[in-house]
């Protein structure tokens, strides 16, 4: 499945890299510190998080993650969207909390799209 | 950055890596990453060495003045060495435990300083070397064998 189909099944605001959408989401990953994320999560992932600072930036291009959710509503830093930007990284905004938006992409990705 | 040819590696760089900028924090990661997708190795061990470079480039960052990198990709091996110039590391066993740090509030605000660095390191290596002087600096070598 990907980006955009996810973004407009979950009402998402894209933030950044928006000629990224047709990403391919394999898998999901939510999490806050980023050492975990950098051991735990797979190439492919969506990375659903709470940070907005530019460092996501770097752990999403390293893991090769189809791209970043932020949850809460939370928006990115100014410097977290201009390197998403370079790098091509697609940020998106999601009004729902951590536990809920993961359980909603957890659904979509079971089902066949 | 300075490359050198040496009879017995095929590929060696290093990098320098400025204490506390947190606004580079990763890029040398991102560079050491895309030179060993290059050179053509496998997928594993590539993952492997993004995830010990960014560990130890962070490690830089957070805690040395400044401190350097060194790739040398061999014939069986990636061997990265973490130089820095810092505070040092007065206990490496604890140090080594996942969960301790003695990062400060603002580093943990950033999702930084959770006590995973050096135990992701250990873990993705074949085999990990630490020394440390207290007000000197840090020394990790790593090698990630490539089948």
């Amino acid at each position: 499945m990907d980006i955009e189909t996810i973004a407009k099944k979950l009402n998402l605001e894209v933030r950044s890299a928006s000629d990224r959408l047709k990403n391919n989401v394999t898998g999901g990953y939510t999490g806050d510190l980023l050492s975990d994320v950098m051991a735990n999560s797979h190439e492919g992932d969506i990375w659903i998080t709470r940070q907005v600072h530019q460092n996501i930036v770097a752990v999403a291009t390293l893991k090769e993650h189809a791209g970043i959710i932020l949850v809460n509503s939370c928006e990115p830093a100014r410097d977290t969207l201009e390197k998403a930007n370079q790098e091509k990284v697609p940020i998106m905004v999601s009004s729902l909390p951590a536990f809920e938006l993961t359980g909603a992409i957890y659904n979509l990705l079971e089902k066949k799209d | 950055m300075h490359t050198t040819e040496t009879e017995n590696s095929l590929y060696t760089n290093s990098f320098d890596i400025e204490g506390g900028n947190f606004s580079k924090a990763g890029t040398i990661a991102t560079r050491i990453k895309s030179i060993l997708k290059e050179i053509g190795l496998p997928n594993e061990v590539v993952r492997k060495s993004a995830i010990v470079c960014y560990e130890s480039e962070i490690n830089i960052v957070s805690y040395a003045r400044k401190g350097i990198i060194t790739l040398k990709v061999r014939s069986k091996t990636v061997e990265i060495e973490a130089i820095d110039e810092g505070p040092g590391i007065p206990d490496i066993e604890l140090a080594m435990e996942q969960g301790y740090s003695t990062a400060n509030q603002q580093i943990r605000e950033m999702g930084f300083g959770a006590g995973m660095g050096l135990y992701n390191i250990k873990t993705y290596s074949d085999k990990f070397d630490i020394s440390s002087e207290v007000d000197k600096g840090t020394f990790l070598k790593i090698i990630i064998n490539t089948p």
